[in-house]
């Protein structure tokens, strides 16, 4: 999932100053799960703006919504709905930088406010806890490295690994940080596959990531669905 | 030849090789490279130049490396993959070539998180690039010199001559990867591999009775890293902080007695570490010259250059085969040059 979490409270309220009518719409999805952005921060947001505002002595209205998520029209719409209805200023997204882009884009004349820091793909390996597992570089190579991804593990994203920063399994830029090469070595030794880290994999081509410029995904099949749909309902 | 430089000759002479590290500095004093080349000029076959070591803005390895052939003295060009992208790489490569550079060592780079591991300030919110890795490096400056291709596919008509070296950590972690790993660097084209400083030479040796199993001693020149330890407090922070460096404690011991030997008397304490750090030094050069497959040495003098001479000197590593007298060799006799 989306990992973020969520932004100082000082911060948010700097966004916010010149309004007097604000809605804070959490998400339903990653947010929520990675208890940054669902429905109780949205009321802790929420609440915390409306005291920070109090102790101004700013009467500021503050409104709560929480959707299944943020990245898809049907889910927006209400939202849409609701700012147009409840003459709404401005909105805090609470969801992931998806949502900000997406409500932005819905939304148009008026702003929407980061909540959030969006900080990457990852798992919740503890309670609490969770890691960057995947770099969505747009080209998987996980069947090469024993489903351990040195892109989004390793700190230099190197193809051929361990580099000579490896040591007792931690990366050179800190011990709390795990080498990516140390695990995918223990994982290819316990698979019984750790002789095909001979192989050297050869320099990536990129264009598939972010350095190809920004990227779009066309699901041929739906996407003519839809084309149709449109043609028979005018 | 693939090259032509002097490291090539010296290695496929079969003389047993040494190379030195020159780290420019932090300005662009030209003159401060001029005075360490002046002072190194004939004690190794050749000087790594560092490339924005420990992820800290130096000039640059070009420059430097091109100031110390104004002395006579030949560089290897280190180029990181952390600063660069393959266009940056590539056009550097062309261009270090064309000012005469004819060797290259390929590494990844310390992260630039490290900054000087805390006692600069760096640039630890740097972009970094790692576009290519070390070993993809040095495939692309092999392409380049023998195809005469760019990474890319596009021909290079005047090919690039130059000698790849590659760095190689034989103790990092996970050890039992590490000859692997350097079975990929060498049929990646590291014609020669410079290693991470040793001091547990029983380890290393046992490192590379594997190496020689595999055949890679034969198809690479492996120079053993000798980091010089000055006292007994870098010995500990190497021991503890440098990945795959690790000081036994029968050398911990004798560094610790040279400083008690002083008692109070600071800098007493100093020169006894110091004159011990030499001997360790030199002893260590002896016993990997010793172990099977090892062609030279790669000595570390870092911020300590002056002591090179002597200690290359009490190894018996002087003159260089290449060195055509003794007038090429400074400051051998001399004890303190105040650097």
């Amino acid at each position: 999932m989306i990992v973020a979490e969520r932004k100082p409270l000082s911060e948010i309220r700097g966004f916010v100053e010149d309004y007097y009518r604000l809605l804070v719409v959490g998400c339903g999805t990653c947010a929520t799960v990675c208890l940054a952005g669902g429905e109780a921060e949205v009321k802790v947001v929420a609440s915390g703006l409306r005291i920070s505002f109090l102790q101004d002595e700013k009467e500021v209205e503050i409104l709560e919504d929480c959707v299944t998520r943020q990245c898809e029209p049907e889910f927006v719409e209400k939202i849409q709905k609701r700012v147009e209805d409840e003459k709404v200023e401005a909105v805090v997204s609470l969801g992931c930088g998806v949502g900000v882009n997406f409500l932005a884009q819905k939304l148009e004349t008026v702003p929407v406010f980061p909540g959030v820091n969006t900080k990457f793909f990852g798992a919740a390996v503890e309670p609490g806890v969770w890691i960057e597992m995947c770099a969505g570089c747009g080209n998987c190579i996980l069947h090469l490295t024993g489903g351990v991804c040195p892109i989004a593990r390793c700190s230099k994203s190197i193809l051929n690994g361990p580099c000579g920063g490896s040591r007792d399994g931690k990366c050179e830029i800190n011990p709390e940080v795990d080498c990516g090469w140390a695990l995918i070595v223990e994982r290819m030794k316990k698979l019984g596959t750790l002789d095909r880290l001979a192989e050297r994999i050869p320099p990536r081509d990129w264009s598939t990531s972010h350095a190809g410029g920004p990227r779009k995904v066309v699901h041929v099949e739906v996407a003519s669905l839809d084309d149709e749909k449109g043609e028979t309902e005018p | 030849m693939k090259s032509g430089s002097n490291l090539e000759r010296v290695l496929d002479a079969g003389h047993f090789a040494v190379t030195a590290e020159i780290g420019p500095p932090m300005d662009c004093n030209a003159e401060e490279v001029l005075k360490k080349a002046r002072l190194l000029k004939g004690v190794a076959d050749a000087f790594n130049i560092t490339d924005n070591q420990t992820a800290v803005v130096r000039m640059s390895s070009i420059a430097a490396a091109v100031l110390i052939m104004r002395e006579g003295l030949e560089p290897v060009m280190q180029m990181t993959c952390r600063d660069r992208n393959r266009l940056a790489i590539q056009a550097d490569i062309l261009g270090a070539c064309a000012l005469g550079i004819r060797n290259c060592l390929c590494i990844a780079g310390d992260h630039q998180s490290f900054g000087a591991a805390g006692r600069l300030k760096g640039h630890p919110g740097a972009r970094n690039v790692y576009d290519v890795d070390s070993i993809q490096l040095l495939a692309v400056l092999k392409g380049m010199r023998d195809e005469g291709v760019q990474q890319g596919g596009d021909p290079i008509e005047m090919k690039p001559p130059l000698l790849v070296g590659a760095a190689w950590t034989p103790l990092g972690d996970p050890v039992e990867i590490r000859p692997l790993r350097l079975k990929k660097k060498v049929d990646a084209g590291a014609d020669f591999i410079q290693t991470q400083g040793v001091y547990d030479v029983a380890r290393f040796a046992e490192q590379m009775k594997i190496v020689c199993d595999m055949g890679l001693h034969e198809r690479t020149a492996v120079l053993a890293g000798v980091i010089v330890p000055r006292n007994l407090g870098m010995l500990k922070y190497m021991n503890s902080s440098v990945a795959g460096v690790s000081v036994p404690d029968a050398l911990m011991e004798r560094m610790a007695k040279a400083k008690d030997a002083a008692g109070k008397d600071k800098k007493q304490a100093s020169r006894n570490q110091a004159e011990e750090g030499i001997k360790i030094s030199v002893e260590l050069i002896e016993q990997v010259r010793d172990i099977p497959g090892v062609k030279g040495v790669h000595v570390q003098a870092i911020e300590w250059e002056h002591r090179l001479p002597e200690i290359l000197k009490r190894a018996g590593l002087l003159p260089r085969p290449a060195a055509t007298g003794k007038e090429t060799v400074h400051g051998v006799e001399s004890e303190d040059h105040g650097g």
